[in-house]
């Protein structure tokens, strides 16, 4: 974390509690630079997070008001407190089985709903915390914890579902792509209507050591090399595209 | 916590309303700013009335997708500075559970309506019960404490759904309504006074929101936005709010405090009334609607000079274990009649000295007068 952040911290925290080579050190860097670049009053903000490692970004470093909620739910909580307070600008960070398997109800609904609110979703593609399990955004053929052979489900397009389901505004983008990140960010913040980030996060403790990439240097490689623009992969076939992440904005056509 | 007098929204008077409407009217008196809700029978016609009045009043209702997310943003809206409720019945009441041990680890006030059915599983939809008394205690993992009310009548609707929220204020705990399909659906005469008391959480800026030197064990509460840079979790945390989840001393003092701020207080918090229970050979103790049947039974019974008595619980949890132990040693005979398989008796056996019969309905019908006398009957 660059020190000139240091002020939208708590007083308290000295590092943050993430393994060696996870990127969600990184994303909460990137969120914090997006409140900074808009100068937003942190006072005046309220983030929102489930169960999981990604739940950690806010909660409890943020310095302002943070709800760790159950896991699944932080977008219901989330709800209810922007309903009652709309001058709380309300922001859930968390993790991809979080928000979008055991919390997909909500997802959908809030973004059917166009609740008032930005959700950021660390999507490392597996469930850390509880020891590498298959998650909804595993990609098929992934080595996890009960996927020993290979997934054989099929992952989903977040963005796509949630644009589907009626989001304002939707942007895809790795940590290893941290300007544009920043970007979409700042944007969403700047949206009245419910705004969806999905950024891609390194797990080398989880997926890495289970998917032959051996060190936090190769998921970061790997990130780099499968995640392509969305201007980029206009020009590619299908077949192309099978093994590649697109990234960028996107919206319905 | 302040208490004031404001004046009722509703116009003073008489009205003739179903215990489900006066729910809605209770929750208005008593300041709910914030509904959230999913539709379940026999519960639904308090979040349709409540979706217009809030409508009226410029107060906050959300349709939710489901009962999850219903009793999660009703604990997101407390935090935000909210008097919230929402109401269900069993199977949502059931999908709320862990919400509820979240809002009792967290110290969150709220208000859920149970208008219960019969169960288990989807039951009879449309029929009367109370079998989820035993899920109003300990529905949710992990030891912790609720208050529980038990309303026989319109009147009682609404007058314990502001009891409900005074309590959740007061305690910073769930309060729970536990009405049936028959109370909900009943309409009947009830009166609405000039001037409504209402209590509200203490604030203290500055101070731990989740520890107290407090004898009350009850802290303070502050709201997001008030620049008090709030800590709330549901996992174990101190006193600011820090989680502290591998720390032994944390977690038993956390989990004692918020079970002994109920059960130090349950001689205030524990409601109950007597009827011809001073002389009687046999005391009825019973609860919600069946205590209507109970005291048309006992009224009948004393005619013809037979020493019976009603021992009516207004509040099911914390348990009015001073109370029961007393009828006990002054009665022969504690009858229990129950729409569900003896939840209460078995509360009342570990009280009471005396014999306990308990006597179950679980067809979906109230337990009517005549089965009651029956039973009396054959105990005197």
């Amino acid at each position: 974390m660059a020190r000139d952040l240091d002020i939208y911290l708590r007083p308290d925290i000295k590092s943050t509690p993430f393994c060696p080579g996870c990127g969600h050190g990184i994303l909460m860097n990137l969120v914090l630079r997006a409140i900074d670049e808009l100068q937003l009053n942190m006072d005046e903000m309220l983030f929102v997070s489930g169960i999981g490692c990604a739940a950690w970004i806010p909660s409890p470093n943020f310095n302002t008001d943070t709800l760790h909620t159950l896991h699944g739910r932080a977008i219901a909580f989330a709800t209810g407190a922007k309903m009652f307070n709309p001058k709380l600008k309300t922001v859930v960070i968390s993790g991809d089985g979080d928000l979008t398997s055991i919390g997909g109800n909500h997802l959908i609904h809030a973004a059917r709903r166009n609740t008032d609110i930005t959700v950021i979703c660390a999507n490392n593609m597996i469930y850390g915390m509880t020891g590498g399990q298959a998650a909804s955004t595993s990609p098929l053929g992934a080595l996890t914890a009960t996927t020993v052979e290979g997934n054989t489900f099929r992952p989903f397009d977040l963005c796509k579902l949630v644009l589907g389901a009626g989001a304002s505004y939707v942007a895809r983008y790795s940590v290893t792509q941290p300007l544009s990140l920043v970007k979409a960010i700042k944007k969403s913040l700047g949206i009245d209507g419910f705004t969806f980030i999905e950024a891609l996060s390194p797990c080398p403790t989880q997926f890495g050591r289970r998917n032959r990439y051996d060190s936090p240097a190769d998921m970061l490689k790997m990130l780099m090399k499968k995640c392509i623009p969305k201007e980029d992969a206009e020009y590619l076939t299908k077949e192309e595209l099978k093994d590649r992440i697109v990234t960028g904005e996107f919206f319905d056509e | 916590m302040r208490s004031e007098k404001t004046e009722s929204i509703l116009p003073s008077g008489t009205y003739y309303f179903s215990g489900n409407e006066a729910v809605t009217e209770g929750a208005i008196a008593a300041g709910c700013g914030y509904y959230a809700g999913y539709p379940i029978t026999p519960s639904s016609e308090i979040m349709e009335r409540i979706s217009i009045r809030f409508g009226e009043l410029n107060r906050v209702f959300m349709q939710m997708e489901d009962e999850l997310a219903s009793i999660c943003s009703v604990i997101g809206a407390v935090w935000a500075g909210a008097k919230a409720m929402t109401a269900t019945s069993g199977p949502g009441f059931s999908l709320m559970q862990e919400g509820i041990g979240y809002a009792a680890l967290t110290e969150t006030p709220l208000v859920i309506v149970d208008i219960q059915r019969a169960g288990p599983g989807t039951g009879q939809a449309t029929r009367v019960a109370s079998g989820d008394l035993m899920q109003a205690k300990w529905g949710s993992h992990g030891d912790y404490q609720t208050i529980v009310l038990s309303p026989w009548s319109v009147q009682e609707m609404y007058d314990q759904t502001i009891d409900a929220f005074n309590l959740a204020e007061e305690y910073r705990v769930p309060v729970f309504l536990m009405g049936d399909e028959a109370v909900g659906h009943l309409r009947e005469r009830m009166d609405v006074k000039p001037k409504v008391r209402i209590f509200n959480r203490t604030k203290r800026p500055g101070a731990p929101p989740f520890g107290t030197d407090q004898d009350d064990g009850i802290p303070p509460m502050p709201a997001f936005g008030e620049g008090e840079k709030l800590l709330v979790t549901g996992s174990t945390h101190n006193a600011m709010g820090i989680r502290k989840t591998d720390d032994p001393l944390v977690h038993s003092s956390l989990v004692t405090r918020i079970n002994n701020k109920i059960l130090n207080n349950r001689e205030k918090i524990t409601q109950s009334e007597s009827y011809y229970t001073d002389d009687a050979e046999v005391i009825v103790v019973s609860y919600g609607f069946t205590a209507r049947s109970v005291l048309f039974a006992v009224d009948q019974l004393r005619k013809e000079g037979k020493q019976v008595g009603l021992l009516r619980l207004k509040t099911i949890w914390p348990f009015a274990d001073k109370v029961i132990s007393n009828i006990g040693e002054m009665a022969e005979k504690i009858f229990v009649p129950e729409m569900n398989r003896g939840q209460i008796a078995g509360e009342i056996l570990k009280y009471a000295t005396c014999e306990v019969i308990p006597y179950c309905r679980t067809d979906g019908e109230i337990i009517h007068p005549n089965q009651i006398i029956k039973e009396l009957r054959g105990l005197l």
